[in-house]
């Protein structure tokens, strides 16, 4: 144990750690705790059943009551341990509870009934994850439904966007022509429209071309990125002239140089913008609110939102369905954290 | 330039949004560590999934570099993204200042009366600004303060936190990748996942009452009483967000050249000194862009607080842009013209924020 603190806390030098050192660490566990601990108390409570959901003060683990069929009763029965009273000890059975006293059977002896106070009883738990919150969700709600409209309207957002930025970035990084200059000013300007002050005119546009309460009314609008635009062509700007002047030679087309050279050339720059558009589509959430107002339309953060007004009680299921929101974000987050973490460490690390 | 003001990694060239800023420090990161290793295998993949698609536009490509020539298809390249720029961006600034101008509650602009200012006029009505209760528009006022509460608290919060962050991150300690990331993941989050989160977290019987009811100071019913929902409202944003900001924060801190802490070593200099004389003043440029870059986020807050206490209790969480929604979009009379007044408002106020950053980070370019 000690060998093991030391190892931890040896430093290049072979200097002692410095009281700074100590509060540093300190500050990013608390971090550590912060950011992480609500998420997994959202998963760990996604699985508890209704019952245990109610606990309070609430366990961290989920547990569930078990139960026993016993011969002659349809129900499986819940079991309790006694605590006190004339059966201290034994495992039983409860049939029914009637104010503070419940009539228990023996499992090993279903035909006598006893009668014991209730206070005298613990139920037995055991750690069970309650799945059913899941697949209910696939049951009850239209969750696939919901996962579908999400999906597609990401896949398809961010498919345009990295086509139409691209191709405009392409132009603008590898062009001289007339007024590139002011189509640069144009896409700074769209910086200062963000789509929060155009609501309305932007609802009147996506009305007037049909496609309100369609999914392509959430596609289309936030199709063309300024970011997106510079993102990559800051990234364009890098591969040289050279090697489209030689595919010029062979009598390549201007459309080939673009999909066959630029695009794999700059493939990085594409990967990051294409992890951003992801991100920015599956969470979007005030456009969708007001384009799609039919609940077949709903996006996966629409249908929570809505839930969690209709669904008070029904936390379970809400858990669950939030639970299965997150994920396709951590998964993204995984593969992105070795993306950042390699990415900045040899880049500022050193 | 990057050396002098610590600004390379953070804000190159012409960034101007921190997505872009945030989003360039990636790539530089991918371009870094597999100069073109990484991508070779999934683009194989990719280009033969486009290869069909891509020579069926070819051909159509093909005719219009001969009709134009080359540099008339740059414009044919532009085109839909310029498209999509002016119907979805520029079209509609036009028709918010005409909608701002108009009343009634159809969408159809030709169904609308004109009523020149009256929108603005309604919404300026005020015995003192200071006093919500005191305007004709009592909400709008509400929400204007909200918001100008919310932005000073979250943004001086979450800078502050971020700072910290960053610099503790940027000491020699072990693990720093996994550090940053944790701190970096709230950011994925959606909005309304993150509500819920601290919805589920904070309700009556949730784990902090709990907890609180264990160490004997009692728990409390958080989102009943406004200033608390107002308070964790600041503080599930500053959770939410954070992240982001630490890492620009910590790009511009990385971006110091060593050897000025070095000369500062050799002089004995005092950690503290080192920190105020080198560190803030060769920061100062990143710490304006993050400042900024957060005012202009958080004047337009609404997702993540709307989902957690729906703008209440009463109309102590409510925010601008929510009033925007809730007058043009959730109400029963649809007051278009009304949202459109105080969307122009806030566009105002998002265009004087813009102006500063792109001149800050033009000025730290050409510095």
């Amino acid at each position: 144990m000690t060998r093991l603190l030391g190892f931890l806390t040896a430093t290049r030098g072979g200097a002692k750690l410095h009281w700074t050192d100590w509060a540093s660490y300190a500050y990013l566990c608390t971090g550590v705790f912060l950011m992480f601990f609500p998420v997994i108390w959202l998963v760990m409570s996604s699985f508890k059943t209704e019952a245990d959901l109610q606990r309070y003060p609430p366990t961290f683990l989920p547990y569930q009551q078990q139960t026993i069929m016993v011969e002659g009763y349809d129900d499986p029965l819940p079991l309790f341990e006694m605590t006190g009273g004339e059966y201290e000890g034994m495992i039983l059975a409860q049939l029914r509870r009637v104010g503070l006293q419940a009539q228990m059977i023996d499992p090993a002896n279903p035909g006598e009934r006893l009668r014991v106070g209730i206070e005298d009883r613990v139920p037995v738990e055991r750690f069970t994850l309650a799945t059913e919150n899941y697949t209910e969700l696939f049951g009850r709600f239209n969750f696939l439904l919901y996962f579908w409209n999400s999906t597609f309207i990401t896949v398809m957002a961010t498919l345009i966007m990295l086509l139409t930025n691209s191709m405009a970035a392409f132009a603008l990084s590898k062009y001289q022509f007339r007024g590139r200059t002011v189509v640069l000013l144009l896409v700074i300007g769209t910086l200062m429209i963000p789509q929060t002050v155009v609501l309305v005119p932007l609802f009147l546009i996506v009305t007037e071309l049909g496609m309100f309460n369609s999914l392509w009314g959430v596609i289309i609008p936030g199709a063309a990125t300024p970011t997106g635009v510079f993102l990559l062509r800051q990234y364009m700007l890098t591969i040289p002239d050279e090697i489209l002047d030689a595919a010029r030679m062979d009598k390549a087309s201007e459309w080939k140089i673009y999909w066959r050279i630029i695009l794999p050339l700059s493939a990085p720059a594409i990967a990051v913008l294409a992890i951003l558009a992801i991100m920015w589509r599956w969470n979007d959430f005030l456009w969708p609110l007001i384009v799609l107002t039919r609940s077949e339309n709903f996006t996966l953060q629409l249908a929570l939102n809505s839930f969690q007004g209709e669904l008070q009680t029904d936390w379970s299921s809400l858990l669950a369905m939030t639970v299965l929101t997150l994920l396709p974000i951590a998964m993204v987050f995984m593969f992105l954290q070795k993306y950042i973490a390699t990415g900045i460490a040899s880049t500022g690390g050193k | 330039m990057a050396e002098t003001t610590g600004q390379g990694a953070a804000a190159p060239a012409p960034t101007p949004t921190g997505d872009t800023a945030a989003a360039v420090a990636l790539t530089k990161s991918a371009g870094a560590v597999s100069p073109r290793a990484l991508k070779a295998r999934g683009d194989g993949l990719a280009l033969r999934l486009i290869a069909p698609v891509m020579r069926l536009v070819e051909i159509p490509m093909l005719g219009l570099q001969r009709l134009l020539g080359i540099n008339l298809l740059a414009w044919v390249f532009l085109l839909p993204n310029l498209v999509l720029f002016g119907l979805f961006a520029f079209l509609p600034v036009v028709l918010n200042v005409v909608y701002a101008g108009t009343g009634g509650d159809n969408v159809l602009l030709a169904d609308r009366p004109y009523v020149g200012a009256r929108n603005f006029a309604l919404l300026t009505e005020c015995g003192s600004y200071l006093d919500p209760n005191t305007c004709r528009e009592d909400k709008f006022w509400r929400a204007v303060w909200n918001t100008a509460w919310f932005v000073t608290l979250q943004v001086g919060i979450m800078v502050g936190f971020s700072l910290l962050t960053a610099i503790v991150l940027n000491r020699d300690i072990r693990a720093r990748g996994f550090f940053r990331s944790v701190f970096f993941f709230p950011v994925l989050l959606s909005p309304v996942v993150v509500a819920l989160i601290w919805k589920w977290i904070l309700q009556r019987e949730g784990v902090l009452n709990a907890f609180l009811d264990w160490t004997g100071i009692g728990g409390y019913n958080w989102l009943v009483d406004a200033e608390w929902a107002f308070a964790w409202s600041v503080f599930l944003s500053v959770w939410a967000h954070m992240g982001f900001y630490t890492l620009i924060l910590l790009a511009g801190l990385q971006a110091i050249p060593r050897d000025v802490y070095e000369a500062a070593t050799m002089d004995r200099a005092s950690p503290w000194r080192v920190f105020r004389k080198i560190t803030l003043p060769l920061l100062a440029p990143t710490m304006l862009v993050v400042l900024v870059l957060a005012l202009i986020k958080g004047v337009q807050t609404f997702d993540e607080v709307y989902a957690f206490t729906g703008g209440g209790p009463g109309t102590a969480t409510t925010f601008i842009i929510q009033y925007i929604y809730e007058e043009g979009f959730a109400g029963a009379p649809r007051l278009f013209g009304l949202a459109a007044a105080a969307s122009l408002m806030v566009a105002g106020v998002l265009v004087v924020l813009t102006l500063v950053q792109l001149w800050v980070n033009r000025r730290n370019v050409d510095g």
